[in-house]
């Protein structure tokens, strides 16, 4: 595709500056998302995901503030918008979903009204078709009985049907892009399954490009084409799903693919403990010099203590950055 | 008494001061200013006389009752625009922060540290007395509560997702005060507001008791006790009815005011779903 991509981000770094301290919190971050692709961004909690979506979507506020890089969207680069335009582009072209469904909706505001509120701030619609549109817009995202369903609050609505209405609202406006961070992580596991193959289908329909955060690797890999990994700020695979799972390149990468349960293991039994990598990911102010994973891989070697490892171009696009990847 | 009487008793004082207010001239049996005839001069209470009469032969029940439109509407516009004032201030200095909170913030101690009816006082002296300046003076004075509310509700809700949300969907500034935090702290404003009501009903009382408000022949509730005042053991039902009337209005507001507050409490509500 010669056309620019839906999404591209260059060399992002996101500064955490609270008066003392100047530290990047998230550095040389970099991937790009073609128009109803899936791409993934995976790690554990403290990584830097949120934030690199908040970023994109031009949200990040004091403490945090964009550094350095670039951010386009549709080739425009969104920190040379104006207030006014971004806002015109979030919830309109880009949405988002959350992870908690619970405390995302305003609790005083019946459901349809939410939705409405949409197509009244990005569509120009009078509050009487936007009420209409609500309605369909409950339907399309399979709540039952939507025409009376508009009418709930918040409360009387379970955690996956609160899950459903949120889809509905970050999908009213026909985004090209939706940003997912953990969208399922509060919600009990059978009724996260629903919650994924409802919004991967209705994407897929829309031809919707998808970014999908978590910290769980079988679930972005389920979702998403490609998935980039991260770690303590840096990404440090990307690679095509399939690839990932057979042959991830990064010992970290490595790490996450042996803690997930597999298909009829003892672990997936509850019989024995999955393979957890050891140790934390360290704070910002704390990051360790050369390779950041090195205090907690079982190859790390002098080198990876002292000099941050280079990109290295696997075949298909992906790329590791590891001083003895696989 | 469970909070439900309590607000349901001044509810119904209050419902009925309004009723009054909006029905005297039917309500009325003569015309509180011009209905005076010597001949009636201080009647006692009587069943011609409800509330007797004063010294001019106009009848008490009657002024009374017209004294109902003046004392709500001082109270109600009064205590309306100070909300509009203290939400306004409180909610958009605690959204966005900064030199205009300070700006806030000094202003809200200023106004605390004076107390009200001294500063409506003031402002009485200098524009005279009458009904524009009383709704002026009393409008202007008493927001500092509801702002001082409004701020810390806004600190407190400011973090919660669904205002979050509302900024990753797009919403403006001035869609997310309207729509995502004034209604979550409309009850605690609704509370401060129906007692701030009831001091405003005071408030005119007192200011015109001392001559700066509604001035006779008119007859607000405040103005009739001042004139009462010299014949209050000749004539008690002079004070006695007008006071009475302060006296259940203010009750019933107080009244709402505190049921209101358990009804509407995000804790209390909490805790009973
Ligand atoms: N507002 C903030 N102020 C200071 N530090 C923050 C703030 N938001 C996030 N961080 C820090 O930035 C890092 C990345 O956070 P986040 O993007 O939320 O991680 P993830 O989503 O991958 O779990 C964490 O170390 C977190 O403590
Ligand atoms: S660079 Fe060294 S420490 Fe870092 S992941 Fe590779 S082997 Fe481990
Ligand atoms: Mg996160």
């Amino acid at each position: 595709m010669t056309a620019a991509p839906l999404i591209e981000v260059e060399d992002l770094r996101i500064d955490l500056d609270d008066g003392a301290k100047h530290v990047a919190a998230v550095e040389g971050v970099s991937f790009r998302i073609d128009r109803g692709e899936t791409f993934g961004l995976v790690g554990e909690s403290g990584c830097g995901k949120s934030i690199t979506a908040l970023a994109l979507i031009g949200l990040l506020r004091r403490p945090l503030s964009i550094g350095a890089g670039a951010i386009r969207f549709e080739g425009r680069e969104i920190q040379g918008l104006s207030a006014a335009e971004q806002r015109a582009l979030r919830g309109n072209r880009i949405a988002m979903i959350f992870q908690e469904p619970m405390t995302a909706l305003n609790p005083v505001s019946p459901v349809g009204r939410q939705i409405a509120e949409m197509f009244v701030l990005h569509k120009g619609k009078s509050w009487r078709e936007a009420n209409q549109l609500a309605v369909e817009a409950l339907a399309n995202v399979r709540v039952p009985a939507p025409e009376r369903r508009v009418k709930d609050y918040p409360h009387q609505l379970s955690g996956g049907m609160r899950q459903r209405v949120m889809i509905a609202i970050a999908l009213a406006c026909d985004p090209d892009l939706l940003i997912a961070d953990e969208p399922t992580t509060a919600l009990d596991v059978t009724v996260q399954a629903e919650i994924i193959e409802l919004m991967r289908n209705l994407c897929a329909e829309r031809g919707t490009a998808i970014l999908m955060i978590s910290h769980d690797l079988g679930l972005v890999a389920n979702v998403c084409r490609r998935v980039g990994v991260m770690y303590a700020g840096r990404i440090v695979e990307e690679r095509g799903s399939d690839d990932i799972f057979r042959a991830g390149a990064h010992p970290y990468t490595q790490g996450l693919v042996d803690s997930l349960p597999r298909l009829g293991s003892r672990a997936a039994l509850g019989r024995s403990r999955l393979r957890e990598i050891a140790g934390v990911v360290p704070a910002i102010s704390d990051f360790p010099s050369g390779c950041r994973f090195n205090p907690r891989c079982a190859q790390a070697t002098e080198i990876c203590r002292t000099t941050v490892p280079e990109t290295t171009w696997l075949g298909a696009g992906g790329l590791v950055r590891c001083h003895h990847h696989a | 008494m469970n909070l439900g009487t309590s607000a349901i008793i001044g509810g119904m004082l209050f419902v009925l001061a309004i009723f009054v207010g909006l029905f005297a001239p039917w309500l009325a049996h003569t015309d509180p200013v011009m209905g005076a005839n010597l001949v009636n001069a201080e009647e006692p209470p009587s069943w011609i006389w409800w509330f007797g009469t004063d010294a001019q032969g106009r009848d008490i029940y009657s002024r009374v009752v017209h004294g109902a439109r003046i004392s709500l509407t001082v109270g109600i516009v009064s205590q309306l625009v100070n909300s509009v004032i203290g939400v306004t201030l409180g909610l958009t200095a605690g959204y966005w922060g900064g030199w205009w909170d300070d700006v806030v913030n000094g202003l809200t101690n200023v106004m605390l540290a004076i107390p009200s009816l001294i500063f409506a006082l003031a402002i009485m002296a200098v524009l005279g007395p009458g009904l524009t300046s009383l709704l002026i003076a009393l409008g202007l004075t008493n927001w500092s509560f509801t702002c001082r509310i409004a701020r810390a509700s806004t600190l407190s809700l400011k973090s919660q997702g669904y205002v979050q949300a509302a900024r990753v969907l797009g919403y403006g500034d001035l869609r997310i005060m309207i729509t995502q935090l004034l209604p979550n702290m409309i009850g605690p404003i609704i509370v401060i507001g129906t007692l701030g009501m009831g001091g405003a009903v005071l408030a005119e009382a007192s200011l015109s008791f001392l001559g700066l408000g509604i001035r006779p022949p008119y007859p607000s509730w405040g103005s009739m006790l001042s004139e009462a005042r010299d014949q209050i053991t000749t004539a008690p039902w002079l004070s006695v009815f007008p006071g009475l009337a302060i006296f259940l209005t203010v009750l019933g507001l107080n009244l709402l005011g505190d049921g209101l507050r358990d009804v509407l409490d995000p804790q209390s509500r909490s805790r009973r779903t």
